[in-house]
C-alpha cells in the first residue's frame, strides 16, 4: 500500500496509489463522464461492484472495461467518455 | 370475448401472421389475429432479422426477392424501433475454389434482377478489415438489409389495427375445426370463433392445429455483444452457410455475423433438431463462436452480453407452406419459413391475401402448396 | 472424487470437491468450513481480495476483528481463492466457467455453494443518471477503493442499515455531510431497533456510526425527490412528505437497501421464490449438490451470512456438523431478522411516483418511463423497448421494475458478467471435453 504508480487518463499523467480501484482513481482525477450513454448523456459509476456497468472505460485499448473491478497499475492507459451509440466510434 | 364474426381469423401474431393481418386488412377484410403470447414474441423475437435473397432453389429465390422488394417499399414508413438498415450481405468464400460458386451465385441473382458483385480478396479486406486475411473473396449483395424482428411484427400489427383489425394477445388457439377456432384466453375465458377463413400462421405450433403439416422446430442459437460501432459494416455469412456447414440431422454451425444499428454484433449461427428444449447448448455455442472467431478474430475480444435460443419452423424441402390447406375448406397455411420468416413475411402476407381474395398470386404458389409431397419431416433433406 | 487439483495449462480445468461462488462473508465461511472438513475447495470471487462488499478492504488493518479472524481462518483452511474472477456460466452438474482478465478456467466440483451476495435497489428519480448520483453501497465501495471525499458536500439517503455506516465513513473521510435521510418512518425504525435486543452488536454499531456524524441530523421519513445539475449532480431536492427543500451537493448517495443477487441460482435452475433462493435447513437449494448462503436466500447482513455460509460449507463437504444445533438456532434467528429488516425498511409508496415521463429507467439502453406499459410482461417490455437488454442485463432496472410494476426477474441466460466472446468459446470447448470424459467414466463403470 502507499506505493504510487502513474496512469494515463485521457492523455494526462496521473499519480495514484497502487492497488487503488481504477474507478476511484478516475473520480479523484476529476473524470465526470466515465462513459457516454446511448442517447449521449454522461454517466459515472453507481454500484462500485461490477453490476451496473456504468463505469465502463477503455483500458489499454480494450473497450467496455468495468473500472470498478480493475486495480490501478503502472503505465495503464485509460480513455473515458467514449460512447457506444450509433456511429460515434467511427 | 368475440365481437362479431371476422372475415379472416389469423392464428399467430409472429411476423408472418402480423404481415398476413396487415395485407388482409388492407383488402378491407375484418381481421382477427390471436396469439398465445404477444405480438412478435415467439420465433420472431429470437430471430436475427436479416432480410436476404436466398438462392438454394428457384422458388426460394423468387419469394425472397419478391418479399425483400416489399420490405424496401416499406422502409420509409418503418418506425425507428425497427432499426432497419441497408447493410448488404457479404457471402464470404474461404478458399479460391469457392470463387466459382460465388460467380454462379452472382449469375443466378442477375437472372432475377438482384444486384450483386463479386469482390476479390483485396477489396474484401478493405471492406471488412477485421475479417481474417487470406479469404478468397466474396459476393456482395448490397440491397440486403437488417432489422429488429419483434419491432417489425409489432409494426405490422399496429398498422393492421389502424385499418380495423383486432389483435388479441394471450389467446391460445386450442383447435381449428374447419372455419371454427376454439380459443382459450390466458385470463380463463374459452369460446369458439367462426370466420370466413382461417389462416394458420402459428409457426412451430402450427401442426398441432393442422395435423399433417410437415413442420418441425429446428433450434438455433445466437449471441449478442456489447456495442462496437464500426467493427463490421455488412452482414457477413460464410458461403458454405447451408451447403457444408449446416449438415443434416446432427447439430451444425456456420459463421454469420450481423452489425446491429445499435453497434452491437449479433453472432450466429447453429442448427440442431432437439425438440423444444430452450436451454443454450454450451458445447454448440462454443463451436459456433469458434467458427466466428476463425473468420473474424477480433470477435474474441468483444464482450458478450447474452446468448439465447429460438426455434425455426422447418420443413423437409426447405420451402414454406403457403396457400389453402387441402384437408379443410376455408383453412389457409402461412407457416414453415424456417430461418427466412422475417425476409418472407410481407411476401407471404401478399400471397395469402391474393389467394384468399381469389386473385392470381404475384408468384406461383404451387411449390409452396402446404400439402405437397415431401420427404418425411423427421428426416429433412436438401437443407 | 479424488480431491486432487489438476490444472492443465491450456485447458485450465480445476477439479475440486466444493466450489464456492462469491468471496463475501457467506462465501468465506462456506469455503473455510468446507476446507477444514477436508474438502478440496475453490472459491471464485470478483473482488481483488476476499471480503465481498461488506468486508472490502485494501489492508486487513482496516477491517473489524471479526472480519480479520474469518480471513485468517480462510487462509489457514487451505481453500484456494481465485480473485478477480467472474463466474460466467455454470451447469447443474457443478461445472463452473470462470473468466479473468487474462484467461479462463473451468472448475468441476462435487458441490457448489452460491454466495453471490446482493445488489442495491435503485429506485429511479429525476436526475438519478447524473454523474455523482450513486448508490450508498456504491459510494462505500468507491471510498474503500481510494476515492477522496474531503470537503465534498455529501448527501446519504434512501433506506436500510447501510445508511449509518456509510454516513459515518463519509464523515470520517472528511466529507461535509449535508443531509442523512431514511425514507422509513420513525415508528418503523423504532420497531426495528426493538428487535435488535437479540443482536446487541448491531445496536452498538449503530450508536458508534451515529456518533461519527453527530452534527448532521439523521432524518427519518424523508427522501430524495430529484437531483439536478449541469452534466453532474449539483443540487438535490429533499422532502419529508410535507415540505421540500434543496441542498447543494457534490456527491449524492441514494439507494433503497439490498436485493438478493440470484442470477446464478436462476441460471442453474434453482427454485427462487419472491426473489430469494429456496433452501432447506442445510442451505441446500432445490437442486442436489447445490447450496446457497447469505444474501441470495434473503438479505440479513454479514452475521447471518456467516452462519448460513458455515452450514452450507459443512453440508457441501458432507460434514454432519452442518446439522449443528447452535448453528441451526442462529440460522432461525437470522431468518426472522431478515423478515424484520425487509418489513422495517420497505420502500414507501410515494417512491413509485418519483420518476417522471422522461426519467430513464434502463440506464444501459436509455429507456425512459414513458415508453413502458405496466400491463406488459417483462419479456414484452424488453423486446419492445430494449429495457434490460444492455450489458447489466437488468441488474439495475430489474429490481427497479419489480418495485414499480411488480415485474418478476426476467429469464437469465448465459454468459453472466459480460465476458469476452473468446472466454465463452473456451468455456464451451471445455464443457465439451468434460462431457466427453464423463461419458467415458460412465462407460468404465
Amino acid at each position: 500500500m502507499g506505493e504510487s504508480v502513474e496512469i494515463v487518463v485521457d492523455g494526462e499523467r496521473v499519480r495514484v496509489s497502487e492497488g487503488m480501484t481504477l474507478a476511484s482513481a478516475l473520480m479523484d482525477a476529476g473524470v465526470i463522464a466515465f462513459r457516454v450513454s446511448v442517447s449521449g448523456a454522461p454517466r459515472a459509476p453507481i454500484c462500485g461492484m461490477g453490476s451496473c456497468f456504468e463505469c465502463r472505460v477503455t483500458v489499454n485499448g480494450r473497450q467496455h472495461q468495468r473500472s470498478c473491478l480493475i486495480p490501478c497499475a503502472e503505465g495503464m492507459v485509460v480513455e473515458t467518455g467514449s460512447g457506444a451509440g450509433r456511429g460515434d466510434a467511427e | 370475448m368475440p365481437s362479431g364474426q371476422p372475415d379472416v381469423l389469423i392464428v399467430g401474431a409472429g411476423v408472418v401472421g402480423a404481415a398476413c393481418a396487415l395485407a388482409l386488412a388492407r383488402e378491407g377484410a375484418r381481421v382477427l389475429v390471436i396469439d398465445a403470447d404477444f405480438v412478435g414474441g415467439g420465433s420472431t423475437a429470437a430471430a436475427m432479422g436479416h432480410l436476404v435473397v436466398m438462392d438454394d432453389s428457384e422458388p426460394e429465390l423468387q419469394l425472397t426477392a419478391y418479399s425483400r422488394q416489399l420490405w424496401s417499399e416499406l422502409s420509409e414508413e418503418l418506425p425507428q424501433e425497427c432499426e432497419d438498415e441497408r447493410r448488404g450481405t457479404l457471402w464470404v468464400a474461404s478458399a479460391p475454389e469457392e470463387m466459382d460458386a460465388v460467380r454462379e451465385k452472382r449469375e443466378r441473382y442477375a437472372r432475377h434482377g438482384i444486384a450483386a458483385e463479386v469482390v476479390d480478396e483485396r477489396t474484401l479486406a478493405e471492406m471488412e478489415p477485421h475479417l481474417r486475411r487470406g479469404l478468397a473473396g466474396a459476393l456482395h449483395v448490397p440491397d440486403d438489409c437488417v432489422l429488429y424482428p419483434p419491432a417489425a411484427a409489432r409494426y405490422f400489427a399496429d398498422r393492421a389495427r389502424e385499418l380495423g383489425a383486432e389483435v388479441r394477445e394471450q389467446c391460445m388457439a386450442e383447435s381449428v375445426d374447419g372455419r371454427t377456432v376454439r380459443i382459450s384466453e390466458r385470463a380463463g375465458a374459452e369460446y369458439l370463433v367462426s370466420a370466413g377463413a382461417v389462416v394458420n400462421a402459428a409457426g412451430i405450433d402450427s401442426p398441432r392445429l393442422t395435423p399433417g403439416l410437415q413442420i418441425i422446430p429446428r433450434k438455433g442459437q445466437l449471441l449478442i455483444t456489447d456495442r462496437y460501432p464500426g467493427l463490421c459494416g455488412c452482414q457477413i455469412v460464410e458461403l458454405g452457410y447451408l451447403h457444408s456447414a449446416h449438415t443434416l440431422g446432427g447439430a451444425s454451425v456456420a459463421f454469420n455475423v450481423q452489425p446491429r444499428a445499435t453497434g452491437q454484433l449479433l453472432i450466429g449461427s447453429s442448427r440442431e433438431l432437439v425438440g423444444r428444449d430452450p436451454e443454450v447448448n454450451r458445447e454448440l455455442l462454443g463451436s459456433m463462436l469458434e467458427r466466428a472467431i476463425e473468420f473474424m478474430p477480433v470477435l474474441a475480444r468483444c464482450n458478450a452480453t447474452r446468448a439465447w435460443t429460438g426455434f425455426r419452423p422447418a420443413t423437409p424441402d426447405a420451402l414454406p407452406l403457403i396457400g389453402p390447406w387441402e384437408g379443410a375448406e376455408g383453412v389457409w397455411i402461412a407457416a414453415g419459413h424456417e430461418g427466412l420468416g422475417i425476409t418472407m413475411a410481407p411476401g407471404t402476407g401478399a400471397l395469402i391475401a391474393d389467394s384468399i381474395m381469389g386473385r392470381t398470386p404475384a408468384i406461383d404458389l404451387a411449390p409452396f402448396a402446404p400439402g405437397r409431397s415431401m420427404p418425411a419431416a423427421a428426416e429433412p433433406a436438401g437443407l | 472424487m479424488s480431491g486432487a487439483a489438476r490444472e492443465n495449462g491450456a485447458t485450465a480445468v480445476i477439479e475440486c470437491d466444493v466450489a464456492v461462488v462469491g468471496g463475501g462473508p457467506a462465501g468465506i465461511a462456506a469455503a473455510a468450513r468446507a476446507a477444514e472438513s477436508g474438502a478440496k475447495v475453490v472459491m471464485v470471487d470478483q473482488g481483488m481480495r476476499p471480503g465481498g462488499q461488506v468486508w472490502r478492504h485494501r489492508d486487513t488493518s482496516d477491517l473489524p476483528r471479526l472480519a480479520r479472524s474469518w480471513l485468517d481462518r480462510l487462509n489457514r483452511s487451505g481453500a484456494r481463492c481465485l480473485p478477480m474472477a467472474t463466474v460466467t456460466d455454470a451447469t447443474s452438474d457443478c461445472v463452473v466457467s470462470v473468466a479473468h482478465r487474462d484467461g479462463s478456467a473451468t472448475v468441476r466440483a462435487g458441490a457448489l455453494v452460491i454466495a453471490t451476495g446482493a445488489r442495491e435497489l435503485f429506485i429511479p428519480y429525476p436526475g438519478w443518471t447524473l454523474p455523482f448520483a450513486m448508490g450508498i453501497g456504491g459510494a462505500q465501495a468507491l471510498l474503500k477503493g481510494g476515492m477522496r471525499v474531503t470537503g465534498k458536500r455529501v448527501i446519504v439517503a434512501g433506506s436500510g442499515p447501510l445508511i449509518l455506516p456509510v454516513a459515518a465513513a463519509m464523515a470520517r473521510a472528511g466529507a461535509r455531510l449535508t443531509a442523512v435521510l431514511e425514507q422509513a418512518p420513525a415508528a418503523a425504525l423504532a420497531g426495528f431497533a426493538r428487535t435488535l435486543w437479540r443482536h446487541p452488536s448491531k445496536l452498538a454499531d449503530g450508536a458508534r456510526y451515529r456518533s461519527a456524524f453527530a452534527r448532521t441530523p439523521y432524518r427519518t421519513g424523508s427522501w430524495v425527490v430529484r437531483a439536478e445539475g449541469e452534466g453532474r449532480v449539483e443540487r438535490v431536492t429533499l422532502t419529508d412528505g410535507r415540505r421540500s427543500w434543496s441542498e447543494e451537493c457534490d456527491l449524492l448517495c441514494c439507494s433503497y437497501g439490498l436485493v438478493p443477487n440470484v442470477d446464478l441460482a436462476l441460471l442453474l435452475g434453482c427454485a427462487v421464490d419472491e426473489g430469494r433462493v429456496v433452501v432447506d435447513p442445510s442451505q441446500r437449494t432445490s437442486l442436489p449438490r447445490i447450496y446457497a448462503a447469505g444474501e441470495p436466500t434473503g438479505v440479513a447482513g454479514e452475521l447471518a451470512a456467516l452462519t448460513e455460509g458455515e452450514i452450507a460449507g459443512l453440508a457441501a463437504a458432507g460434514d454432519a456438523r452442518a446439522a449443528d444445533r447452535s448453528l441451526a438456532r442462529a440460522r432461525q434467528r437470522w431468518r426472522a431478522f431478515a423478515e424484520q429488516l425487509a418489513l422495517s425498511f420497505r420502500p414507501r409508496r410515494e417512491l413509485r411516483d418519483l420518476a417522471d415521463r422522461d426519467t430513464i429507467i434502463c440506464r444501459c439502453e436509455d429507456v425512459p418511463l414513458s415508453r413502458l406499459d405496466p400491463s406488459w410482461s417483462v419479456r414484452q417490455a424488453k423486446l419492445y423497448t430494449r429495457i434490460g437488454m444492455g450489458p447489466c442485463q437488468a441488474g439495475v432496472c430489474g429490481p427497479a421494475c419489480h418495485f414499480l410494476y411488480s415485474w418478476p426477474q426476467g429469464r437469465v441466460r448465459p454468459p453472466l458478467g459480460g465476458p469476452e466472446v473468446g472466454r465463452v468459446q473456451e468455456a464451451g470447448f471445455r464443457v465439451q471435453g468434460l462431457q466427453g470424459n464423463r461419458k467415458q467414466e460412465t462407460g468404465n463403470r
